[in-house]
């Protein structure tokens, strides 16, 4: 098996978790360098298909960051992508990827340590598991090459 | 609407052949309105197959399309080409429409990616619910527009059975009583006299119970 650095794409919510984020570079806070950082105008603009196809392009991780519960700016936002991350989890579960390699956290725009802290949990889980299985196949290796 | 519910990745898994070309093909009626088989839920089963293919080691090539409808000829033109491309077809369709599908390729293997389960309308945001058993001889007239044959889960045409507890079902007691909908609807559009007619036994000829059904109609055959 080739060694191959583990990518966590985070989907982050521009009101708060991208906020954080950005915070969290003025405050030179440091996390994970293999996090690919998505700007979204909403968790609840995220459909099951996207995280899916994240692991199915080389994600080995997931992290789908919202607003706190109460607090999305389109009321329900957040609420809709929890249920579609626990729905999304179902599928990569039947597929034969680990559930817990999709995750979703809330944030506000103020907490940047937080923000850090999850997405280091999702490294060291990554990390724990191992990278995906769909990154370490022949398919997988002959799309590399054709790239 | 024809209501429809997915089947899981492992049961697809068992049906699909190793390393065939699958064409997941979705229908946009009623099992799209149903989030169960129209162009999104298309998109997720495709991406489990190939992430299943990949994890599992069974070499699937995975291809997408959504028709308008799958149960109707004119709509399943526009599959051809992609159907003709692929070994297999996983029909997110109703029973009905993996049929439809079968009967016009006679050598592609043609499989059902959900299981049909009623005729049904969206009660709520994410649950429907069965209204109609399509028991081909409509009754709703006599009962206030409330389906006893479908909602009565003892399909009582005479009823409450007696078993029901304040307004809830004594099989299901997540349901309504039927007769308790049925009494309540009556009452408010002035028709309680209709309960003191009895029913005789329903003729279920006209059901499935009579065999699969056909139409007729000859002022539009040729």
């Amino acid at each position: 098996m080739k060694d191959r650095a583990t990518t966590i794409v985070a989907f982050c919510c521009i009101y708060c978790a991208y906020a954080a984020a950005d915070l969290a570079g003025s405050m030179r806070l440091q996390y994970p360098a293999n996090v690919r950082i998505i700007r979204t105008p909403c968790t609840g603009r995220l459909e099951v298909e996207y995280f899916l196809k994240a692991f199915e392009n080389g994600a080995d991780g997931v992290l789908v960051a919202g607003c706190e519960e109460g607090s999305c700016h389109f009321k329900e936002g957040n609420l809709i992508a929890k249920r579609r991350v626990a729905y999304a989890r179902k599928f990569l579960a039947e597929s034969g990827l680990e559930p817990e390699r999709l995750k979703m956290v809330n944030v506000s725009a103020a907490m940047a340590r937080q923000l850090t802290e999850h997405i280091k949990e999702m490294a060291e889980t990554v990390n724990r598991l191992r990278p995906s299985p769909l990154n370490t196949t022949k398919q997988s290796a002959r799309q590399e090459a054709k790239l | 609407m024809i209501v429809a519910e997915r089947k899981s990745i492992n049961e697809l898994v068992d049906m699909l052949p190793n390393g065939s070309k699958i064409l997941v093909l979705g229908c946009g009626t009623c099992v799209t309105v149903c989030l169960a088989g129209g162009e999104r839920e298309v998109s997720i089963i495709a991406s489990a197959l190939r992430i299943a293919s990949r994890t599992r080691g069974l070499d699937y090539q995975v291809s997408e399309l959504t028709i308008e409808r799958q149960c109707d000829n004119i709509f399943i033109e526009q599959a051809a080409e992609a159907i003709e491309k692929a070994d297999v077809v996983l029909s997110l369709g109703c029973g009905a429409g993996v049929q439809a599908i079968a009967e016009r390729y006679l050598k592609k293997p043609v499989y059902a990616g959900l299981n049909t389960k009623f005729l049904g309308i969206l009660e709520e945001r994410g649950i429907w619910t069965e209204k109609c058993a399509q028991c081909g001889s409509c009754v709703l007239h006599q009962f206030g527009g409330i389906c006893p044959v479908t909602r009565c889960a003892k399909h009582l045409l005479n009823g409450p059975c007696g078993g029901s507890r304040e307004d809830r079902c004594e099989v299901r007691p997540d349901r309504h009583c039927a007769w308790q909908l049925i009494y309540r609807r009556l009452k408010g559009i002035g028709q309680l006299e209709r309960l003191e007619k009895i029913e005789p036994p329903k003729q279920w000829s006209t059901s499935l119970s009579g065999g699969p059904r056909v139409i007729i109609r000859e002022d539009h055959r040729i």
